[in-house]
């Protein structure tokens, strides 16, 4: 008997709460769904809920209430069809440290049930795509961090789960790691696998994502795809590199203009507006630019902002009460 | 049902296999020292105090402790194993690598089992052998030996299954092997007869579930125990029974696993 909804969501949560024995409510009613095929961005801050919602998902957290299913398999029901398709990237390091990398991903691919002359060859191609074939047999304990979460990626595809969940991936590691690791996401979710990504580096979610949805104190508080998100954006940052340094902005300059350095001007600028006037002014005061750029991480002025309207609607509310 | 049974059969295996190597791989500290410490007891309590004591029921002294200092050492490597090997999974939180999967809770439990079993079997099988350098081994039923052996490894894998589960910090993985298995084996009648106790606290010695054990040890060793087979085999049947459920309770419920 399967216990189904929609077969085109990878994720459907519907109605989640949790309850810890401390009796913090960590989700409160929560419902989302991530199409099959999406990059799904779920972002929040440190304690909003997004580990206890994807540790509800794997298995590793008891639910207080609610619904989970894996396309369209509720993990109540069927949880070996349902668990049978999802990888999952941890937080933090959960492996064996004790233990090489290709025991590692081998024993990882037999508790799925993947025989071991398909493991091995399994474990040789992700070990290779995520540079670690040479560490094959390398103690784990003595990899770096880098290595150790690539490692975790490589484990989590050894089953070849269709939905991928990242929980902070690239949390503590530099930003080439990040960069190569950015790639290889970009091409296994081309490849089809549905990815849902927990992050704090917002520029990773924007550049990733198709998708975001927002936890604040364990309810969703925005669940939107990246495109619409952008629209709502009503001003734009631009980074101004200038040929002299100066020490201090101009009198009578505009307080949309901060100087972040002695030689970088950062500037808004409301969606729509031209930009014109900003060299005329500059160029009467004497300053020449030589370089601009648009300021990268939109979603980071968005989620801010985001927070802010939630902050200051919580505040209301208490207020009225 | 093939597929179910191709993939529980492949997941029994792996969790099996690390198990067993998990202990293999460091034989240095889970084989060698019951080892030694069989030695000592031969060399101290049979050799030594032995001598003094003379027979045992009709037995001389040193082939009178064999199979309670055996069977001892399967108790204890049996619940050791899974016991710390549990607790270090939970400890690491390499546990979440089974819980994330779709592993069935009683192959998890079983895999840790058999990894238990094997290594207190293995090294009763080596204090077996070194026994034989300092005593007369003659196994006069080897096929009861042969199931107390593993009745008895089931038995404290179990149990060691119990305690990594309640375990919080490593020490709480000493506490029962120390203050409370330790001293139910030396109650249990491995250096003594219970019927050299007086009455009361033979009734009291007929609640130590490892009496029953020791006896029929001793009994498939020597021929002769001081409780009936069939009360022995039924106890300690019952308490794989009641175990082995408690520990699927507890794994369904996460207990100490899943928050």
């Amino acid at each position: 008997m399967k216990h189904s909804v929609g077969s085109d969501h990878a994720l459907s949560v519907q109605n989640l709460s949790k309850t810890y024995k401390n009796g913090r409510e960590a989700l409160k009613n929560i419902s989302f769904n991530v199409k099959e095929g999406d990059f799904y961005a779920l972002l929040g801050r440190n304690g909003a809920g997004k580990s206890t919602a994807i540790g509800i998902t794997c298995s590793l957290v008891n639910k207080s209430s609610g619904k989970v299913f894996i396309f369209g398999t509720d993990i109540d029901k069927d949880f070996q069809s349902a668990k049978s398709n999802i990888g999952l990237v941890p937080q933090e390091i959960n492996f064996s440290q004790f233990e090489t990398p290709w025991n590692i991903v081998i024993n990882h691919a037999g508790y799925y049930g993947v025989r071991r002359s398909l493991a091995e060859k399994q474990a040789e191609k992700y070990l290779s795509v995520l540079g670690l074939w040479s560490y094959r047999h390398t103690v784990s304990r003595k990899l770096s961090g880098g290595m150790k979460r690539r490692l975790m990626i490589a484990r989590a595809l050894m089953h070849e789960p269709r939905l991928l969940i990242l929980d902070e991936p690239t949390a503590g590691i530099d930003f080439e790691a990040r960069l190569l690791m950015w790639d290889y996401m970009e091409k296994i979710n081309r490849d089809g696998i549905t990815i849902i990504l927990t992050t704090h580096y917002l520029e990773e979610a924007e550049r990733l994502c198709r998708h975001v949805g927002v936890i604040e104190l364990g309810e969703i508080i925005l669940d939107i795809d990246m495109k619409s998100l952008f629209k709502h954006l009503q001003q734009e940052t631009y980074v101004l590199h200038i040929q002299q340094p100066i020490n201090a902005l101009p009198d009578g300059i505009t307080e949309s203009i901060r100087l972040k350095d002695d030689r970088t001007i950062e500037v808004d600028i409301a969606k729509g507006s031209q930009i014109n006037p900003l060299f005329e002014t500059l160029a009467r005061f004497g300053i020449s630019v030589v370089s601009i750029q648009n300021k990268s991480n939109r979603l980071e002025t968005l989620f801010m902002e985001l927070l802010k309207t939630e902050a200051t609607t919580l505040q209301s509310d208490e207020l009225s009460d | 049902m093939t597929r179910f049974f191709e993939y529980t059969g492949v997941a029994l295996y792996t969790l099996t296999r690390k198990e067993i190597s998990r202990f293999m791989r460091i034989w240095t500290q889970t084989l060698i020292p019951p080892v030694i410490t069989t030695c000592l007891y031969f060399l101290i309590f049979g050799n030594l105090i032995g001598q003094r004591i003379g027979s045992m029921q009709g037995h001389s002294y040193i082939d009178f402790i064999v199979p309670g200092l055996v069977l001892m050492s399967v108790i204890t490597g049996a619940y050791t194993n899974v016991a710390s090997s549990f607790f270090s999974a939970k400890f690491q939180r390499y546990i979440e690598e089974m819980m994330v999967s779709p592993v069935p809770n009683y192959v998890i439990l079983i895999g840790y089992l058999v990894g238990g079993m094997v290594r207190g079997i293995l090294v009763g099988m080596i204090v077996l052998v070194v026994s034989s350098l300092f005593a007369t081994v003659d196994i006069v039923s080897p096929t009861i030996a042969i199931a107390i052996f593993i009745l008895t490894a089931l038995v404290f894998s179990l149990g060691g299954m119990i305690n990594g589960m309640f375990a919080r910090k490593f020490d709480d993985i000493s506490i029962i092997p120390n203050f409370v298995l330790t001293p139910l084996i030396y109650l249990g009648g491995v250096f003594y007869s219970v019927q050299m106790l007086p009455e009361f606290w033979q009734l009291v010695s007929l609640m130590n579930p490892i009496l029953y054990v020791i006896n029929v040890a001793r009994f498939a060793f020597l021929g002769s125990s001081d409780v009936g087979m069939l009360a022995s085999f039924t106890v300690i049947c019952i308490c794989i029974a009641i175990l082995f459920t408690l520990c699927l309770i507890l794994l369904k419920r996460g207990y100490g696993i899943r928050e």
